[in-house]
């Protein structure tokens, strides 16, 4: 264990063009096997299309992806989920018609084809899983809820419960806190430190308490280019960091000092 | 006993004696629109719990309809000796065309009947939902199917019989359709076949399959990004329902002596929205009440103020969906959490198809 892991997620060289606007301009990243990246940066500066990048929402106009040794650059979107990616939105994208329930066990089947919809119900194992994930995420009072009766917080956690559930190797995390309050934040950053050593996260956020408390690697990124990179401690002692924050007036709720 | 249950043992005692019941008119009539309410529950299916409305049911109950229609024209005819049915006579056809061969047999009639409207549907939904094409640009293609589809078969008169479409029958399976007993045998078996289809849907809705379909609905996308294909979730219940409509259209045939354009085109495959929105889109009972009174009360309005019918369906279709969201059935679970979440699911959807 003591040579460095291959790295799980490598991009190289990305960049997205939408007609002409570069939302990402040679980017850059690697990430290990259950470790922990977080992506910051103001508004715009390409986090959502990093993440929609590496999904297979956004096609890049030049570089390559590749995960776990896969080119995954040109696979349909559900081909790159299967390999073990799994997004969480911005917007909380729970199933709201579904039970809590139903929510982590769409997530939890392992057999995705849609014959097999028919001929079976969902494995025991598939059902342990979806239970085990509610305890983690504390919903498991709230398994018969539909997911559109539920608080905003709750919401989201069942959101990161559902892409735990999938138990893909790389998760995708965007902005997870959005809308919460400070408890619920820690109690969000704690939720995603569990995750870690099974999973390797890339948290995309810009609330900076929040990137404090899971105090992992944090990439910064302004205008789609990597600004820099580093410790949580070394970023906010960052003059360039802090320039691209406070020189935005409307984005200084970003780094409190 | 739960009261559900006791509710279904009348309806299912009473539907089955009601040839005994009830004159052979009003029979007739309940027939057809039991009929119209296997239709209705396919709109049920992929409308409510798949979220496609589509405004051309119309095709596949006139694929089923004229499917059947075609055997029904040529039993007791003589093909062999060149006989022909009665309307190509008048076009001047001088040769039954080759199409029409295969439906002498009633069985390959019958196959017909619910393979031709499942086939074509899947075909066509698939082609659409695979360039992720939906919504309010589904309903618009399905539109345009229905009118090409009545105007096809309108402007092809020597081989559909044109604008009166196909009609006269005498026989089927050596037997006479047209005799009181007949009536309450197609009636039996249109029961039958409603009782059926129920069964069927309720189990489909609450398999896994079921649950995967709810959840396409609600976001297909979020369903995309956890690994699944939503397409052929989306194709199986839109391929369901257009067989259950040429069911329910050969059946409709059946009963009402007749299948034509008339009852194909756009204001037909509208209507049978309206069943299901009054009915209730998102239980499986509702859309059979549905069809079941906005039909009796078409027959009562429009035979005693025939030009009445019109604003009176305007009315009602206004009333259900401004006052009625989930639809009549809506009512027996107001209050409950199903009926807050298809209320919300409902203005969610409005919402996002007004953007």
């Amino acid at each position: 264990m003591n040579a460095i892991p291959a790295p799980i997620l490598l991009m190289e060289n990305i960049s997205v063009d939408f007609d002409g606007f570069f939302a990402l301009t040679n980017i850059t990243l690697s990430l290990t096997p259950g470790d922990l990246r977080i992506v910051i940066g103001p508004n715009g500066a390409g986090k959502s299309t990093l993440c929609d990048t590496i999904i297979g929402r956004v096609r890049p106009t030049a570089g390559k992806i590749t995960f776990k040794d896969k080119l995954i650059t040109d696979l349909p979107e559900q081909e790159i989920v299967r390999l073990g990616i799994c997004r969480k939105f911005q917007t909380p994208g729970v199933l709201p018609t579904l039970t809590v329930f139903e929510n982590l066990l769409v997530s939890a089947q392992k057999d995705r084809s849609w014959w097999r919809s028919f001929t079976r119900s969902s494995r025991v194992t598939e059902i342990l899983r979806a239970e085990e994930i509610m305890m983690q995420i504390g919903l498991q009072e709230r398994r018969d809820v539909f997911a559109a009766d539920l608080a905003h917080g709750e919401k989201q956690w069942l959101e990161i419960g559902m892409v735990v559930a999938t138990d893909a190797d790389l998760l995708l995390l965007d902005e997870p806190t959005a809308g919460m309050g400070p408890q619920d934040t820690q109690r969000t950053a704690k939720l995603i430190l569990s995750l870690l050593g099974r999973h390797a996260v890339l948290v995309i956020d810009h609330d900076m308490s929040f990137v404090e408390a899971l105090n992992g690697y944090v990439t910064v990124l302004h205008q789609g280019q990597i600004l820099k990179e580093g410790s949580v401690a070394e970023i906010r002692a960052d003059p360039e960091v802090s320039a691209v924050y406070l020189g935005r007036s409307d984005d200084d709720h970003i780094i409190e000092t | 006993m739960q009261p559900k249950y006791v509710i279904g043992v009348i309806v299912l005692l009473s539907g089955t004696a009601a040839p005994f019941i009830i004159s052979t008119y009003e029979l007739s009539l309940l027939g057809r629109f039991l009929a119209l309410s296997i239709l209705a529950m396919g709109i049920m299916l992929t409308w409510g719990e798949a979220g496609i409305l589509s405004l051309g049911q119309g095709v596949f109950f006139g694929l089923g309809g004229y499917c059947l229609a075609l055997h029904l024209k040529l039993e007791g005819l003589n093909l062999a000796n060149g006989d022909m049915p009665d309307f190509m006579v008048w076009s001047g056809v001088s040769k039954l065309p080759a199409f029409w061969y295969p439906f002498a047999s009633p069985i390959f009639s019958l196959v017909c009947v619910v393979i031709v409207p499942g086939t074509f549907a899947a075909v066509f939904s698939w082609l659409v939902f695979r360039r992720r094409v939906g919504g309010v640009y589904f309903a618009l293609i399905t539109q345009a199917l229905a009118l090409a589809f009545s105007t096809l078969l309108i402007s092809q008169q020597a081989y559909t019989g044109g604008f009166n479409g196909l009609t006269d029958y005498s026989t089927m399976f050596g037997e006479s359709i047209t005799t009181t007993g007949a009536a309450k045998v197609i009636y039996w078996i249109t029961f039958v076949l409603v009782v059926g289809a129920y069964f069927f849907l309720r189990w489909l809705l609450a398999s896994r399959y079921g649950m995967m379909l709810r959840a396409t609905r609600d976001g297909e996308n979020r369903v995309r990004f956890l690994g699944y294909d939503p397409v052929p979730y989306k194709v199986i219940a839109f391929s369901i329902a257009a067989m259950l409509a040429g069911v329910g259209g050969a059946l409709f045939t059946l009963h009402a002596g007749v299948v034509s354009p008339a009852l194909v085109g756009v204001v037909p495959s509208i209507e049978m929205v309206v069943w299901v929105a009054v009915g209730g889109r998102n239980i499986l009972w509702g859309a059979i009440a549905g069809t079941l009174l906005v039909n009796f009360a078409k027959d009562l309005i429009s035979s005693a103020l025939p030009s009445l019918w019109l604003y009176g369906l305007g009315t009602i279709f206004i009333i259900s969906v401004s006052f009625l969201p989930a639809g009549i059935a809506g009512i027996f679970r107001a209050g409950s959490s199903e009926d807050r979440i298809v209320r919300r699911f409902l203005t969610r959807r409005k919402l996002s198809s007004a953007e």
